[in-house]
């Protein structure tokens, strides 16, 4: 019997179409724009200007906070304009303009295609190299990686969860770098332990993965501290308490943090951005994004510098299918639709996928049937039909009881919802709601 | 039989009496004072319970006002200055004059100045919209279409208009209670000043974006190109983000600075048509009518 969470969880098609395309490097773009707020906390300083002549991994905006992140400029040319842009959601945000010239990359960043495993720097030096570069949750979340590494006071982490899961149907990007990138994987859960000082390591691989399974078991072997777990293929298996819970067994309290059961949670893209930045000295400047649909002529994982616009990358699949209704920032259950296709990819950038019309419309929404399928399938024992109601009426103090706040927002309750309703939509928007409640009561 | 049925009846009368006389010295012994003129200023309030004051409900209003014993920052929209004289009448104080206001659009990018650039199929929810993306055209900061101003509005005084697809305030309903401007996740509805005859000049925009950018987003957009603000005379227009803005209480309703509008962002309300007919001037022709506010010809109302 494989390992899973216990409550709750869908099983969408799996539709992995893009899973034995090996990843491909895109052609660099003519011109790039990075939003200098592509993390959650405060959005980094700029620190060029127009004119300014830029080498690849050359530091554009600083952290200004604890909270934030680097960001690298991931091309070689001169700064066009520092301006507004259009982040994933559409709205302008501030960022820079780059015009490419040539690819000239830092001196700094070791280009060479060699494996370094010898692990020579201490916690703290680690750490620092991972702020430095830049380096936040590559799963989605974009949660600044040194921040999750360092355990509030009073709390130690105990192990180190490696998030290869990749429950969302269609996305392929975890699968392959497990598959070409393995041994740079196993350094960089090293390169983790050693920086939370932890000496238990495990990496969550969900089942119908099987080479990703043999291909990391086997490199793992030699680590008697780094073990593999094969999970049941259910969704939302890579939710990160859902992860904790499936592989430790433990539970993380309502309102709590990982670490409180002692457990870190890291995606395998980050984790193998934490080996390039601490081995190879190389800021986060790109990363695999899949680009997949069902009439996609070329569903394909592509190895893609941040700031190239997305319709750079559906051309490069082989255009907009004709019958698309919806282009979409991950995958089919958590991820956003585009509003325009000018927007850049940015670190949170997973995937994107092309949904046909027929498929991503939604259906007209009925009246509640209470048939509480939204509360079978909800993977943290929610009420979302409530919750939902709760949020329509605006009673917040109610919603806050009910724990809206813990939901993952994992898309389950819309998906299984036989009317059609909106139960996430309104959930999230409650959660804004509530937390912001919760905010303004802290003295 | 007859017996059973005075014995019950006599119980019960004890009972009875005896509870009632317990109740009166409960009641006696745990009376809660209550000034008598809350009750006279609830029913002096409208009684709307709309939260336009800022309160709970009339009740909590007049609670406020009483125990407050002054009527400074307490205003009752609904009711206006007639109620809160009435109120400052039952508890012996002055009341505080306040210009009567109403709710007004600050967005004028119907379907054909500002075409849509993709469709909205999530819920009809303009706060959701909004927290999912920046709005389905070009424009991030006009108004979303989904009407959560409707809902939010207790006296009917705000609906779609179907072929603009914009909301629009019904002047003669709308009592400023503010629950619109609380309900519009773009901020695009302001309170502003009634004006005489209910004549109103404002810049229908809130895109911050510079110039160009603006432009190629909506055709009504403001630009922030300050020519508003060289035009007045009265230092009632700022400039701030690339958006022009009118200051209700500086302006003397002059109307010069609509016609140099190179996008037409600025609206005027209920004013009468205009009778200059463009020669050659069209910024020195129009120097009397500054005192025209007050006493112009009234009659016609069109836009």
């Amino acid at each position: 019997m494989l390992k899973s969470f216990k409550i709750g969880g869908v099983h969408p098609a799996e539709n992995k179409l893009s899973a034995s395309k090996a990843i491909e490097v895109l052609a660099l773009p003519k011109t790039v724009f990075i939003p200098v707020g592509q993390h959650i906390g405060a959005p980094a300083e700029v620190v060029v200007k127009k004119g300014d002549k830029l080498l690849v991994g050359q530091l554009i905006a600083k952290t200004s906070g604890f909270v934030s992140a680097n960001i690298h400029s991931s091309v070689s040319g001169t700064v066009k304009k520092v301006e507004t842009g259009p982040d994933t959601s559409g709205y302008q945000k501030m960022g820079v303009y780059i015009d490419v010239e040539d690819d000239l990359w830092d001196e700094q960043i070791d280009r060479n295609n060699e494996i370094k495993s010898a692990i020579t720097l201490d916690s703290a030096a680690i750490l620092a190299k991972i702020q430095e570069a830049g380096i936040v949750g590559l799963g989605g979340a974009t949660f600044p990686t040194h921040v999750k590494l360092i355990p509030p006071k009073g709390m130690k982490a105990e192990v180190l969860l490696i998030n290869g899961v990749e429950c969302e149907p269609y996305l392929t990007s975890d699968h392959r770098l497990m598959l070409e990138h393995g041994e740079e994987l196993i350094i960089g859960i090293r390169l983790l332990m050693k920086a939370m000082n932890v000496n238990r390591a495990a990496i969550g691989i969900e089942n119908n993965k099987p080479d990703a399974i043999s291909e990391m078991i086997k490199l793992a072997y030699r680590h008697t501290n780094i073990s593999v777990v094969p999970l049941r293929v259910k969704y939302p298996q890579g939710g990160e308490k859902q992860l904790i819970k499936a592989v430790t067994g433990r539970e993380v309290p309502s309102g709590a943090l990982p670490i409180s059961v002692g457990a870190v949670v890291t995606n395998i893209a980050t984790t193998f951005a934490v080996y390039e930045a601490v081995q190879k000295n190389k800021p986060l400047f790109e990363r695999v994004v899949t680009v997949t649909g069902k009439s996609v002529k070329n569903p394909s994982n592509y190895k893609v510098r941040i700031g190239t616009t997305i319709s750079e990358l559906i051309e490069a699949a082989g255009g907009l299918p004709e019958n698309c209704g919806k282009i979409i920032n991950g995958g089919p259950m958590m991820g956003k639709a585009f509003a325009n296709t000018e927007i850049p990819v940015t670190k949170g950038t997973s995937g994107i996928l092309m949904m046909p019309e027929k498929e991503s419309k939604r259906g007209e929404t009925m009246p509640c049937i209470r048939c509480s399928r939204c509360v079978s399938v909800c993977p943290m024992g929610l009420e979302p039909y409530l919750l939902m109601t709760l949020s329509e009426k605006q009673i917040w103090e109610s919603a806050e009881n009910e724990k809206i706040m813990d939901c993952i927002e994992c898309g389950s309750c819309s998906y299984t919802c036989p009317a059609n309703r909106p139960l996430l939509d309104y959930i999230r928007l409650g959660k804004g709601k509530v937390g912001a409640l919760m905010r303004s009561r802290k003295p | 039989m007859t017996t059973i049925i005075l014995y019950t009846v006599l119980t019960l009368s004890i009972i009875g009496v005896l509870s009632a006389i317990v109740l009166y010295f409960v009641a006696q012994k745990f009376k809660v004072y209550e000034d008598p003129r809350i009750d006279q200023v609830e029913t002096a309030l409208p009684g709307a319970n709309c939260g336009g004051c800022g309160f709970a409900g009339c009740r909590a209003f007049a609670e406020a006002c009483v125990n407050k014993g002054e009527l400074t920052d307490l205003f009752c929209p609904v009711g206006g200055n007639d109620c809160m004289s009435g109120v400052a009448n039952i508890l012996g104080i002055e009341a505080e004059k306040k210009d009567p206001r109403v709710a007004v659009v600050r967005c004028n990018g119907t379907c054909e100045h500002r075409p849509k650039t993709n469709f909205f199929d999530g819920p009809v929810s303009c706060a959701i919209a909004a927290s999912l993306y920046s709005g389905d055209t070009g424009c991030q900061y006009g108004c979303l279409g989904c009407g959560d101003c409707v809902v939010a509005c207790d006296f009917d005084a705000i609906y779609m208009n179907q072929v603009t697809g914009l909301p629009e305030v019904d002047d003669e309903k709308c009592v400023a209670c503010g629950a619109c401007v609380k309900a519009c996740p773009k901020t695009l509805i302001e309170l502003r000043k009634k004006g005489p005859k209910d004549r109103k000049i404002y810049v229908a925009c809130r895109n911050q974006d510079k110039g160009g950018v603006a432009r190629k987003s909506c055709a009504v957009a403001c630009i922030g190109c300050s020519k508003c603000e060289k035009e007045c005379k009265y230092d009632a227009i700022t400039i701030a983000n690339n958006l022009a803005f009118i200051d209700a209480d500086k302006c003397k309703l002059c109307r010069k600075c609509a016609p140099v509008c190179p996008t037409n962002a600025i609206i005027e309300l209920n004013f009468p048509p205009r009778k200059v007919v463009l020669t050659e001037q069209p910024v020195s022709a129009p120097e009397k009518p500054i005192e025209v506010p007050v006493s112009a010809e009234p009659k016609s109302s069109a836009i």
